[in-house]
């Protein structure tokens, strides 16, 4: 795992993605200034194969964002590069099949057997019908689905969690280096849509896809973002940095709100036992052990219940590490920023 | 009863099904002007339609079209159709073309109408999403609206296909030929065996189509149309 310029771990330097640059896009609506959707002067840059989140409130323009990236809508000023070009320089159609596209309604074609629907992409670039199938049960197996069971199903017969992970096979039929995913998984249950983003982030350390994501869901943000765009109404950028930076250091009132008053309580949600430096110990007896994976969050939520006064971190070979105490949990906030959490 | 033994006893009789007032002949009649209307309303109304639909441009035509179709009734239109035709030709603007047309331009509306609501019909949320995947136009209208929207244009041809049948019996009373031949006569000549033969053929005619057009449908339509609830 590589780490990037802002000390984020991401799988940046990896082939799979392309850059995205947004440089003082704005969107006006006839409706006027503030009109909802509308996008005011909004510059980032996203890194190849780091996932940027677009997070915000309704009408706050992120969603109008993404879509000027694939061009469904197209900018009043400013541009959008994709390592380093214009969008609006290149054919529409060419530009979006080199662009995966999720949306929360997932959009399957109804007609289409599962296996036909993977290969819409891949038809329309003139695949063989060989390597189209090839292409399809591999993606099919890579997203949890065996091929030879859902292959020639249709839609219909799928659960809305089957239906959202062919969206996302559909999406990566013709390897693209950017994805676009709007609220993905926001139409599925809280425990299908945490399997689906935790399933998510490990495709995606494999894959390294630059990966614009929208959501209103500042955790949902949190969890999958390297990199978080919080939007304002009248679809300013209010913020923009990791998530750590921006629980730690809201710019403004309104992002500190947005975030909530237990921002504190997210970042220990990216940080894990591993992180965190241990005390020494005597020889503890009937203390919880937590795993290098745990989160922090979680770590302190069962210290609390336990009432002890500490816990066991144990190394990846199972050996305990040290004694995790309630306060290096809480001074860990005031460490630099930790190596990404993935799922 | 008597009607019904007179019928009977008209449709077997032998001589009824041959010459040029013989059954088979009338029937190919019937079918074929009927088949050439349809083929021709469908030419120009259901591009039209499904044009319609996915631009959503000029629905407004859609909705007069059909409220004008339901206000129309056929037997008026042949009638109004004469006095013109036969400016043009006194034989056949009177037995031929005013029926033909008036077939047309009542196949029209239907046409139009079940086109323009399958396609308008189809999810937009899907439509976008076809196109954000680089589908172009044309290719989101024939590769994903068109078969989605197969039954309801389906509908539209058997509705259109009967409202042919039913005026082309019409136009009998013109000369026209056809099945409404048979009924057109009976009653001239008080046979009820003949007139109600004509009768049993035009619905066994019109039953016949609508279910040529359930059967092809039927094996059209993509199975993942059908409404299921998941698995």
């Amino acid at each position: 795992m590589t780490v990037d310029a802002s000390g984020h771990a991401g799988a940046a330097g990896k082939a799979g993605g392309a850059s995205l640059e947004f440089r003082g896009v704005t969107k006006r609506y006839d409706s006027g200034v503030g009109a909802p959707g509308a996008v005011n002067d909004l510059s980032f840059q996203v890194p190849a194969g780091t996932i940027c989140v677009l997070v915000g409130p309704s009408g706050c323009g992120k969603t109008t964002s993404l879509k000027m990236v694939n061009r469904l809508i197209e900018p009043s000023a400013g541009e959008i590069l994709l390592d380093g070009v214009n969008v609006q320089s290149q054919p529409v159609t060419a530009l979006r099949r080199r662009i995966g596209y999720v949306i929360q309604q997932v959009g399957l074609f109804p007609h289409l057997t599962i296996g036909r629907n993977v290969a819409v992409v891949p038809g329309l670039e003139g695949w063989s019908s060989q390597r189209q199938r090839a292409r399809t049960q591999e993606l099919l197996g890579l997203v949890g689905l065996d091929p030879r069971r859902y292959e020639n199903r249709y839609p219909n017969q799928l659960s809305g969690g089957e239906r959202q992970r062919v969206g996302v096979a559909r999406a990566l039929a013709a390897d693209p280096p950017l994805m676009l995913m709007d609220e993905p998984f926001a139409a599925v249950d809280p425990i299908v849509r945490e399997r689906l983003q935790d399933e998510f982030l490990r495709l995606q350390r494999e894959l390294a896809k630059t990966i614009l994501f929208v959501t209103h869901d500042i955790d949902e943000a949190i969890k999958m973002g390297d990199l978080i765009a919080v939007m304002q109404e009248g679809g300013r950028l209010a913020q923009f940095g990791p998530p750590d930076e921006i629980l730690a250091h809201p710019s403004s009132e309104f992002v500190a709100r947005f975030v909530g008053e237990d921002r504190g309580l997210k970042r220990l949600s990216l940080r894990t036992v591993a992180d965190l430096r241990v005390e020494k110990m005597g020889r503890p007896v009937g203390l919880p052990r937590f795993t290098p994976g745990t989160k922090l969050r979680d770590a302190l939520a069962i210290l609390l219940v336990a009432d002890t006064r500490g816990g066991i971190a144990l190394d990846e070979g199972g050996r305990p590490r040290g004694l995790v105490t309630v306060d290096a949990i809480a001074s860990s906030l005031t460490d630099d920023p930790p190596a990404r959490v993935g799922a | 009863m008597q009607i019904v033994a007179a019928t009977i006893q008209w449709l077997a009789d032998p001589a009824h099904w041959q010459g040029s007032n013989g059954i088979p002949l009338r029937l190919g009649e019937h079918v074929a002007l009927s088949g050439l209307s349809l083929l021709l309303a469908a030419l120009v109304a259901m591009p039209l339609g499904l044009w319609i639909g996915h631009t959503g441009r000029f629905s407004w035509l859609v909705v007069s079209s059909a409220n004008a179709w339901r206000a129309l009734p056929s037997f008026a239109v042949i009638g109004l159709l004469v006095p013109f035709t036969t400016l043009l030709d006194p034989n056949l603007g009177f037995i031929l073309y005013p029926t033909l047309i008036a077939m047309i331009v009542l196949a029209g509306p239907p046409l139009l109408v079940n086109s323009y609501q399958g396609v308008a019909g189809v999810d937009r949320d899907l439509v976008e999403a076809a196109r954000g995947m680089g589908m172009s136009e044309r290719q989101i209208l024939f590769d994903l609206e068109m078969p989605i929207a197969l039954p309801v244009l389906a509908t539209g041809l058997r509705s259109a296909a009967v409202q042919v049948i039913a005026t082309a019996t019409l136009g009998a009373t013109f000369g026209f030929g056809g099945l409404g031949h048979y009924i057109v006569l009976g009653d001239a000549n008080q046979d009820n065996g003949e007139l109600f033969g004509g009768v049993v053929l035009v619905a066994a005619l019109a039953l016949g189509t609508l279910a040529m057009f359930v059967l092809l449908e039927r094996r059209l339509a993509s199975p993942g149309l059908a409404p299921r609830t998941a698995g």
